[in-house]
């Protein structure tokens, strides 16, 4: 591309969204709300995800230790429960610390406990962390098995109602995002086609007079990206305050949920808002103008 | 050069617009294209431009077979072409002058040279007065003169005048026809399709007749059925 004809382009591109002042302005606030409901919804996607992991990390099992095996040996068995598939962690818990844990939850009540100065009461345990609380049910028995172990505790309607919440959130994250897409590609497509119509008698004239496709296609992408690329900025800093506030909000009223701080996720966040303004706005003007260009 | 031979031309709807014709018009020539609403002239034209290609027969304008052009290279056929319409259709927003000079620009010319041959040719169609003034602001005469100047911008080897005084007064129709017998005069060809019979009679040029999709007569002088 020779110099002179690429700041033309620039010229152009840059001169037409002023020229088309009012569909310039369109295109940008189309973007920049789409762009913020779709990133709204990611970034509580995001939270909730956040959340269940986390959940999912504090969901654990418990496998009692068979009460006829010394103290040695009870500790010997960690190996083999960490060799049973889908096991991230282990921890052994001995009877004295299994009773001062208990007395700790106890609290105030702990008195109750007074009568059983005798920790051999409580059993030797192990709890287990999983990577995936799917397959709970599957590696509670396996833990079952394993020699030395007599009963295993797993909380399954816990971990049942885990998994709901995450594939109910996922799934529906998953539509939405398709669903947003869509709408946002039909507008934008359509207020560029609006932009580009307008323009049809200019695109003719440069057609009859001999000008490659090329050189008609360029201003307009020009334009598409730079209405792209600042509807991205704008949407993202609209993100940034509106999310901050809601953040705020939310942690003010349920005080268990602890959203992630902007700053944590703001490069992949201005990358994808950026990366899509300028994909919708250049998509959408080389699209559309493609019609233009049969004459 | 323009040159038909045995060219017909279906659109897709089945209408037949042009049957048969067979015609050559030589480098510097002056040509009236004439015939009834209907009859194929607007056919001929977007034939010459590659707007339309043939459905049978073949086509060679200023050396380009538009039968076998490839789409990539229609931009090179229309370079050699300055084509001229009814309804001037000039770009309302842009002055006298960026109108002329955006069909130099968006063939990717040179702003020195642009700058060069703008006022050249806005002088030879006599507006160089009005260089600065918009469309709007100009009489259909003057708007007609700017498209002839946009059409002659490039240098064509080819002006095609489709209806160029259709919108205007018989004085100003005889004005923008002596500019293009000028234009011919300095060695372009021109293609002037009309059905203004005045105009026609007034000038001792070739006539081509054509009447449903075929030529009904090829004679200089008069408008002849």
């Amino acid at each position: 591309m020779r110099g002179h004809n690429l700041a033309y382009f620039l010229r152009e591109g840059i001169k037409s969204i002023f020229l088309h002042g009012f569909m310039s302005f369109a295109a940008i606030c189309i973007i920049v709300a789409c762009l913020l409901i779709i990133g709204s919804f990611s970034l509580i996607s995001y939270n909730v995800s956040l959340a269940i992991d986390n959940a999912e990390q504090q969901n654990e099992i418990v496998a009692f230790v068979d009460d006829t095996l010394s103290d040695e040996e009870a500790k010997d068995i960690e190996n083999s429960i960490r060799a049973v598939p889908n096991v991230q962690d282990v921890i052994f818990v001995s009877r004295d610390q299994a009773f001062e844990e208990y007395s700790t939850e106890l609290g105030e009540d702990s008195f109750l406990l007074d009568g059983l100065e005798d920790e051999s009461v409580l059993r030797h345990r192990y709890r287990i962390f999983l990577n995936d609380i799917e397959l709970m049910q599957e590696t509670a028995d396996n833990i079952e098995n394993v020699p030395g172990i007599d009963k295993v505790n797993a909380s399954l309607e816990i971990s049942e109602g885990i998994i709901s919440v995450r594939n109910v959130v996922r799934i529906v994250s998953y539509i939405l995002a398709v669903i947003l897409f869509c709408i946002s590609v039909f507008i934008i497509s359509n207020t560029v086609k609006l932009a580009t119509f307008n323009r049809r008698e200019e695109i003719a004239i440069m057609k009859m007079v001999g000008a490659t496709n090329a050189f008609i296609r360029w201003p307009f992408i020009i334009e598409g990206f730079l209405l792209g690329v600042v509807g991205g900025a704008i949407a993202f800093f609209c993100q940034w305050g509106i999310y901050d506030y809601a953040a705020v909000k939310v942690h003010e009223y349920m005080q268990i949920l602890n959203p992630v701080e902007f700053t944590d996720v703001y490069i992949p966040v201005l990358a994808i808002f950026l990366g899509a303004g300028f994909l919708v706005g250049v998509f959408g003007s080389v699209v559309t103008i493609r019609k233009f260009l049969k004459v | 050069m323009v040159r038909f031979s045995g060219v017909f031309k279906t659109y897709d709807n089945g209408v037949k617009a042009i049957k048969g014709i067979d015609m050559r018009i030589e480098d510097g020539e002056f040509v009236f294209l004439v015939g009834p609403s209907g009859s194929g002239k607007s056919t001929i034209v977007k034939l010459i431009t590659s707007e339309e290609r043939p459905t049978d027969g073949k086509i060679v304008v200023n050396g380009f077979n538009i039968g076998k052009l490839r789409s990539r290279t229609i931009p090179r056929l229309r370079r050699t072409l300055g084509v001229i319409f009814q309804d001037f259709r000039l770009i309302e927003n842009k002055t006298v002058y960026e109108n002329v000079a955006f069909a130099m620009r968006v063939i990717g010319a040179h702003p020195r040279q642009i700058a060069d041959r703008v006022p050249k040719v806005l002088m030879l169609v006599g507006l160089s007065d009005k260089a600065h003034a918009l469309p709007q602001e100009l009489s259909g005469g003057e708007q007609q003169r700017v498209a002839i100047a946009r059409a002659l911008i490039n240098n064509p080897r080819t002006i095609i005048a489709d209806e160029p005084t259709g919108n205007l007064d018989p004085a100003r129709s005889q004005e923008i026809m002596k500019l293009l017998e000028r234009i011919n005069s300095l060695g372009t060809t021109v293609i002037a399709v009309t059905h203004e019979r005045g105009i026609v009679d007034s000038f001792e040029k070739r006539v081509i007749a054509i009447d449903d999709g075929k030529i009904v007569s090829d004679k200089t002088g008069g408008y002849i059925q």
